[in-house]
């Protein structure tokens, strides 16, 4: 079972225990029903994000529900530092039906744990290509602007704003941003 | 206070401490006021001065809290004081060996209702809004026992842990006045930050949290505060610092400067006119992220108990470090488990007593400090005896005989043990 409440991420994670063999993969999203759903499904392991504190709640159902097996909380291999570190780093943490076998378990973890890191860098690829976007729109705004306002080329306003940036010791998309902040509150 | 020990054991600390290879100690914390001194022993020089360095990591729950101290993440933790209780007793999902050389002080939490109960409760009982605690469950009763004549939904209440002190104060609290949290309400895990917006959803009625999370609640019109701590008994231990008992054995030295730095900073944030400078720094993104006015309200114990603008003022609604508030008590150890064998998590036994003696660790706390008129030379004593330390129903805890003590509760769930008894 995974649950995660970012459902991007529990779909990457669910196609790899599939791709690696597991049919029975259950993705939850949503703490509410979770109870009900563990009682039901009897999952052998449960993998969480690390950074739920939802976890607590998970903690006290296991504590109040005596149809629900007992579970040990794990980090990957709990007896690798390293792997711990990477699990942590990674934001997975684990429940883990008492006495299944640990070779059977190893390989579903580390694969929760490689999917949750290439989600992350996923994300800050996209947060990245983002913001580049974001900077190249910027700039282009603040050449129109001083284009119009000072009579000059694209050439002599990329120029100008660049030349600015480097005497202020500043980020050309900085000085962009600036420029149309200021076209905006003089009304230009 | 106690220098020339202090002194003497820092000059012959350094190599020492090289010996035993960590001069940084990893501490998790949760963002809760109740981790004040270890946050003033980092921040305000309390740590370096005794040649420790206090790396602080904020985490989001107290699973995470007792992986990662179990995983070796943390050399220490700040933790709720049933915990190492629960580990000894090898209760939870990980109950991997920890003990306590210090309480982190005393007091914090409180109890606050959904507006819309507390006014229903007014209505039905007459309640003016300067009723005890006490008075305030009573009058919960009388409601709930409207509520199951008209087959309506019973309250929602949240709580942080199934082994918090939370949680044992909120059944105390609600036991005291006739309710039985397990039949009469719904207990449900809610994270402290989301209180609030729970509350207003209407997705809990109720909660038990520590600080600064009810006086949010009232804050944003949503809750009512009808019980603090102190109300239901004063001493009920809080959060502590946690570790593991190979890294205190390995790391002698270490931890006695930790406990001495601890103390300092406990004595540190009991003066009333460094609190403006704690709220200050505990306002901060990486620490609690909360609104300064209401940290500062918080720790000074003055209360907005109602969103109408009642006010209460608890004096000692935070106590540091007076009156033995960083003992770790045995007693208190024993109350926790008691309490656990009453509302169904363990059975007793005469074994399990003897495991708990090993989860708090006054000798830890003598070794460091030395003795001094303020610390006790025994390590239990009876709880809730005296006047100013009353538990709310009055009765006294003797841990020397905890099945006589739980025989005097009307409310509890002792027969749930005998229904599937696990070993004894």
């Amino acid at each position: 079972m995974v649950f995660d409440e970012n459902r991007i991420r529990a779909s990457i994670i669910e196609e790899g225990l599939r791709e690696a063999g597991h049919d029975r993969v259950v993705v939850l999203h949503d703490i509410n029903g979770l109870a009900r759903q563990i009682e039901l499904i009897r999952p052998d392991v449960i993998v969480i994000d690390i950074e739920t504190p939802n976890r607590d709640m998970l903690e006290h159902l296991f504590q109040l529900s005596r149809s629900v097996r007992k579970p040990i909380a794990m980090f990957v291999d709990s007896s690798d530092t390293y792997s711990i570190e990477a699990a942590v780093e990674a934001g997975v943490s684990a429940y883990v039906v008492d006495g299944l076998k640990k070779e059977r378990v190893k390989p579903i973890l580390d694969m929760a744990v490689s999917r949750f890191k290439a989600f992350s860098r996923l994300q800050h690829e996209l947060a990245e290509a983002k913001s580049a976007l974001e900077e190249r729109k910027i700039i282009e705004r603040a050449k129109g602007i001083l284009m119009k306002s000072r009579k000059i080329s694209e050439d002599e306003a990329y120029s100008l704003l660049r030349q600015t940036a480097m005497n202020e010791k500043k980020k050309l998309s900085d000085i962009a941003q600036s420029v149309v902040m200021a076209a905006a509150m003089l009304g230009s | 206070m106690n220098k020339g020990q202090n002194d003497g054991s820092g000059l012959a600390a350094p190599s020492a401490i090289r010996s035993e290879g960590a001069r940084v100690i990893r501490a998790g914390f949760i963002p809760l006021v109740d981790a004040s001194i270890l946050i003033a022993a980092a921040e305000f020089g309390f740590a370096a001065r005794e040649g420790i360095q206090l790396e602080l990591v904020k985490d989001v729950s107290w699973a995470n809290i007792r992986d990662r101290l179990a995983f070796r993440q943390f050399d220490i933790a700040h933790m709720l004081a049933p915990m190492p209780v629960a580990s000894a007793l090898g209760l939870g999902s990980n109950p991997s060996p920890v003990i306590t050389p210090f309480t982190l002080g005393r007091g914090g939490n409180a109890i606050t209702l959904s507006v819309k109960l507390y006014r229903r409760m007014q209505a039905r009982a007459g309640l003016t809004g300067e009723e005890s605690a006490l008075a305030n469950a009573e009058a919960l009763k009388l409601v709930i026992d409207d509520m199951k004549v008209k087959g309506e939904p019973l309250p929602v209440l949240g709580t942080t842990y199934p082994f918090s002190s939370h949680n044992y104060e909120l059944r105390y609290w609600l036991a005291a006045g006739g309710i039985h949290p397990d039949h009469d309400v719904k207990l449900v895990v809610v994270p402290p930050p989301m209180t609030s917006d729970a509350l207003s959803a209407g997705a809990i009625d109720g909660f038990c949290v520590g600080a600064p999370w009810n006086m949010v609640a009232v804050s944003r019109e949503v809750g009512r505060i009808v019980a603090v701590k102190e109300d239901i008994w004063p001493s009920s231990p809080e959060k502590v610092i946690g570790t593991r008992p190979e890294w205190a054995e390995s790391h002698p030295e270490t931890l006695s400067r930790l406990i001495v730095a601890l103390d300092k900073a406990a004595a540190w944030c009991d003066i009333a006119d460094n609190r403006r400078d704690l709220a200050e720094v505990l306002a901060e993104p990486r620490y609690i992220d909360a609104s300064m006015d209401i940290l500062h309200r918080v720790l000074l114990g003055r209360f907005t108990t109602d969103p109408n603008g009642g006010e209460r003022t608890v004096p000692d609604y935070f106590s540091f470090n007076q009156n033995g508030a960083n003992f770790p008590w045995v007693s208190q150890a024993q109350w926790i488990f008691s309490q656990m064998v009453r509302w169904g998590q363990v059975s007793h036994s005469l074994e399990k007593q003897e495991r708990v003696m090993t989860a708090f660790r006054p000798d830890l706390y003598r070794n460091a400090l030395g003795l001094r008129p303020d610390i006790p030379l025994e390590d239990m004593r009876i709880e809730g005896g005296t006047r100013d330390d009353g538990f709310i129903d009055g009765a006294v805890f003797d841990p020397e005989n905890i099945p006589a003590y739980l025989q005097g509760f009307d409310v509890h769930n002792l027969e749930r043990l005998s229904v599937d008894q696990d070993d004894i």
